[in-house]
């Protein structure tokens, strides 16, 4: 756990303070995400947990320990620490690198290779390929790659980032930040994360400290920060169109329809008609006894084919998304396919359920109407 | 007499005098190496100081050689050690300037990085700073080396000895082989120091 | 701020150097410590040398510019590329070689006397200039003299108001360079008669006299600290 108490930082030579009156604590195995416009403290807030920055006043607790009576050798040797791709040691190879910190504690030399070849193939780099590459022979997205193996060495519990994913493009950057939450899923590290994008922010964080002139001015979970925001500063840097990315945060699991219109692949036409007119739709989905999704049938097809059963009119069905998605990309399959719902189905194809897009755009207009 | 066959018989001259002079310099420059990047790592750490010593060995450097081995001749008569202390002055400054801008030009990024994961000082400076900054400061060594080779021909007039002798000899007896002979020794010795210290930069600089 | 450094780099600067000059040349023909010295420390005598050492200095180092920068514009033009490389290495290797042997040798054809030192000179100098005006003029991108050509500039135009305008900084530390070599080497041509303070230093290490040793060492250290100073301020000013 991270605290902190009343934590102020004003830099020599400056009139307005970096850091001002910040109080805030961390839970252990949280990400937190401090966010907002370049020269707001964030950065300054994070060095001074490592003691890179030391506050001009107020306390920080590490784990219940005031660092500023810890050597800051020892505080920093158990923290991670992250930054942007030039941080790696360009005169080093990628496996010297990853070992900086087991090297620095003094670990035997097995001990440091097993180590590093561990890591690299936690974060996706194949040791006999990369163990002995230089940093200015990895791509952008690489490098990233390297420096989080590396502030990971001595497996620390708690994590710095200062703009980890920053110097790569777009599609890179995302699929790193999907195969760092699905690390920090198995990892349960405490993250102290800073960036400027809000929505890499909404997406990482467990919490969100939205910081401005060295102030907190907001310090929520997610889904709060979108709905609720404290101010018009807040609302400005999370968008007007949050209700959209509040998308972002909802899990179909926690929202899929159980009551979804569906039949047997044995039933009638007959038996299909009702189900459609009980329901009011034009589109039924067939399960068989084992809850799999075998295909969908719409009203158009029903036409000529009396006497046939279910299982032999049905279309095969695109229109779906796994168990864990989000309704950002439930809206995105729906738009692609030009359908009206979606099909939740779980790893063995078993249905879980729909989503339709009336419940989405109902979810945003009682958002826009908060 | 024929140049070659003048050069023959004093072979055994040239030789004593290369290695006297190599001597010569390597006790300069080893020395200039010690002080030098010790004084280059150390101003690092305080802006006044590094201009206070930069702006000092600029103008050093600009005292003219001979004027500079006059100066020292009062202090510490004449000889070897003369001509040392003269030499290391010389060399001081393009090792002090090249370590301290090697150091300064790293990345702060880099140096924050290692900072924050919580490398000591000194090991920093062992393995990030030094490492990163040799190239740098090698190029300071052989610019150093190249002068002071230079310079050690004239250190033979306060009698720190070397192949300046053929020269100095050579104008005051109006012998122009004794001259060719000295002035195309040191010039090799400058080369040579100058490629041997090329190649050890090559071998020795991580690959970038 | 900067105004004001620029003003204190041409007067105080200047003036403090000259003063210690002055006051040198004073202190020692008052104390010259000796019959032997009192000879040569006196007042036409030390200004003489002094005036042959700045001639030296001030003829060679005009002679290396005049003939190393039209040099070094000629060997950057694309048509004499190669040879511009080739210069470039044979000035690197050239530039090992020490000020006295250059000195020497030129002794060696020229015989004794000033001329054959303001040549040596000449010779050592030209090579800073030389490679300086050559790499300054190279350094200019590519594409801003792609840019002046598709304005339709013609070479000449692009030569005079683009690289060398660009190149400036650069050469005007060739040339700061040379000077301050040719301060130090003009303390050498003492050796083959070429006149110069070094006539004072040789004489005293000669004579085991501290004060002409002194006298002449310390008035060339503050030339060439003066005339160091005064072209860095020019850079400054021009760069």
């Amino acid at each position: 756990m991270i605290k902190l108490e009343q934590v102020s930082r004003v830099f020599p030579g400056s009139e307005v303070p970096a850091v001002v009156d910040l109080t805030m604590t961390i839970g252990d195995g949280e990400v937190c995400v401090l966010v907002g416009p370049s020269g707001c403290g964030k950065t300054t807030t994070m060095k001074m947990i490592n003691r890179l920055i030391d506050p001009t006043s107020g306390k920080i607790y590490v784990n219940d320990q005031d660092t500023s009576k810890i050597d800051p050798i020892a505080l920093r040797l158990g923290i991670g620490y992250v930054i942007q791709e030039i941080g790696l040691f360009p005169h080093m190879t990628i496996a010297e690198n990853v070992a900086t910190v087991p090297r620095e504690k003094g670990w035997p030399r097995d001990r440091i290779n097993q180590r590093v070849d561990e890591l690299m193939h936690l974060v996706g780099l194949n040791p006999g390929t990369y163990r002995n590459r230089l940093p200015a022979d990895l791509s952008g997205g690489q490098r990233q790659r390297v420096g989080v193996a590396r502030a990971m060495a001595a497996d620390p519990p708690i994590l710095l980032m200062d703009e980890p994913f920053g110097a790569v493009d777009p599609i890179t950057r995302a699929r790193l930040q999907n195969e760092f939450l699905r690390l920090q899923e198995q990892m349960k590290k405490t993250i102290v994360f800073v960036t400027h994008d809000i929505d890499e922010a909404i997406k990482m964080g467990d919490r969100i400290a939205v910081m401005r002139d060295g102030r907190l001015v907001q310090y929520e979970e997610p889904d709060k920060l979108l709905s609720m925001p404290a101010d018009d500063f807040v609302a400005t840097l999370v968008g007007r169109n949050r209700s959209i990315k509040r998308l972002h945060l909802i899990k179909v699991n926690d929202v899929v329809q159980n009551e979804t219109p569906f039949v047997t692949p044995e039933a009638s036409v007959d038996e299909i008609r009702s189900a459609m007119e009980e329901r009011k739709t034009n589109t039924v989905l067939v399960v068989n006894a084992v809850n799999k999704l075998q295909g969908v049938i719409s009203r158009a097809e029903l036409k000529g084919v009396e006497g046939a059963r279910a299982a032999q009119i049905a279309q095969p069905v695109q229109n779906t998304v796994e168990w864990g998605a989000t309704l950002n990309d439930a809206l995105a399959v729906m738009l692609n396919y030009g359908e009206r719902y979606v099909a939740v189905v779980n790893s063995r194809e078993e249905l879980k359920g729909v989503i339709t897009l009336n419940y989405l755009l109902d979810l945003v207009r009682d958002d826009a109407a908060a | 007499m024929s140049f070659w066959e003048f050069f023959i018989t004093r072979l055994d001259r040239v030789w004593a005098l290369t290695l006297e002079h190599a001597w010569l310099i390597l006790v300069a420059v080893a020395i200039a190496i010690a002080v030098g990047v010790l004084v280059g790592v150390l101003i690092t750490y305080s802006r006044p100081a590094a201009h206070g010593a930069l702006y000092f060995c600029q103008v050093m450097m600009t005292v003219p050689s001979l004027a500079m081995l006059g100066l020292l001749l009062p202090l510490f008569g004449i000889g070897f050690t003369t001509g040392v202390i003269a030499l290391t002055l010389y060399s001081l400054l393009p090792i002090v300037r090249n370590t301290y801008l090697g150091i300064r030009e790293i990345n702060p990024a880099v140096i924050e990085a290692a900072r924050g994961m919580g490398m000591r000082e000194l090991s920093i400076l062992r393995r990030i700073k030094l490492p990163m900054a040799f190239s740098v400061i090698m190029a300071g060594i052989r610019t150093a080396t190249v002068m002071v080779v230079g310079i050690g021909a004239i250190a033979y007039c306060i009698g720190a000895g070397g192949l300046g002798e053929f020269i100095f000899r050579g104008i005051s007896q109006y012998n122009k082989d004794l001259i060719v002979i000295g002035a195309v020794c040191i010039s090799l010795l400058a080369i040579l120091a100058d490629f041997l210290l090329k190649r050890t930069e090559k071998r020795l600089s991580f690959r970038s | 701020m900067r105004q004001r450094n620029r003003v204190l780099g041409w007067t105080v600067m200047p003036l403090f150097l000259l003063a210690c000059g002055a006051f040198t040349i004073y202190y020692f023909v008052e104390n010259p410590g000796g019959a032997m010295a009192a000879r040569l420390l006196i007042y036409p005598n030390v200004f003489k040398l002094i005036q042959q050492h700045v001639l030296l200095v001030v003829v060679s180092s005009l002679l290396a510019i005049a003939t190393a920068l039209p040099l070094g514009i000629l060997i950057s033009r694309p048509r004499f590329r190669t040879l511009g490389l080739v210069v470039e290495n044979v000035v690197n290797v050239a530039q090992t070689v020490p000020s006295l042997a250059v000195l020497a040798l030129a002794f060696t054809f020229l015989g004794w006397g000033f001329n054959t030192a303001v040549f040596a000179l000449w010779c050592y100098s030209l090579l800073p200039i030389l490679r300086n005006t050559y790499a300054g003029i190279r350094s200019v991108s590519p594409s801003i003299l792609e840019a002046a050509r598709g304005m339709g500039m013609t070479p000449g135009h692009i030569l005079g108001r683009i690289e060398l305008p660009l190149a400036t900084p650069i050469i005007m530390g060739g040339i700061r360079t040379a000077v301050v070599i040719n301060v130090g080497t003009a303390t050498l041509a003492t050796f083959i008669a070429g006149g110069g303070l070094g006539d004072l230093i040789v004489t005293g290490i000669g004579v085991r006299r501290t004060e002409l040793i002194l006298a002449g060492a310390i008035l060339s250290a503050v030339l060439a600290i003066l005339l160091d100073h005064l072209l860095s301020q020019a850079e400054a000013e021009f760069g």
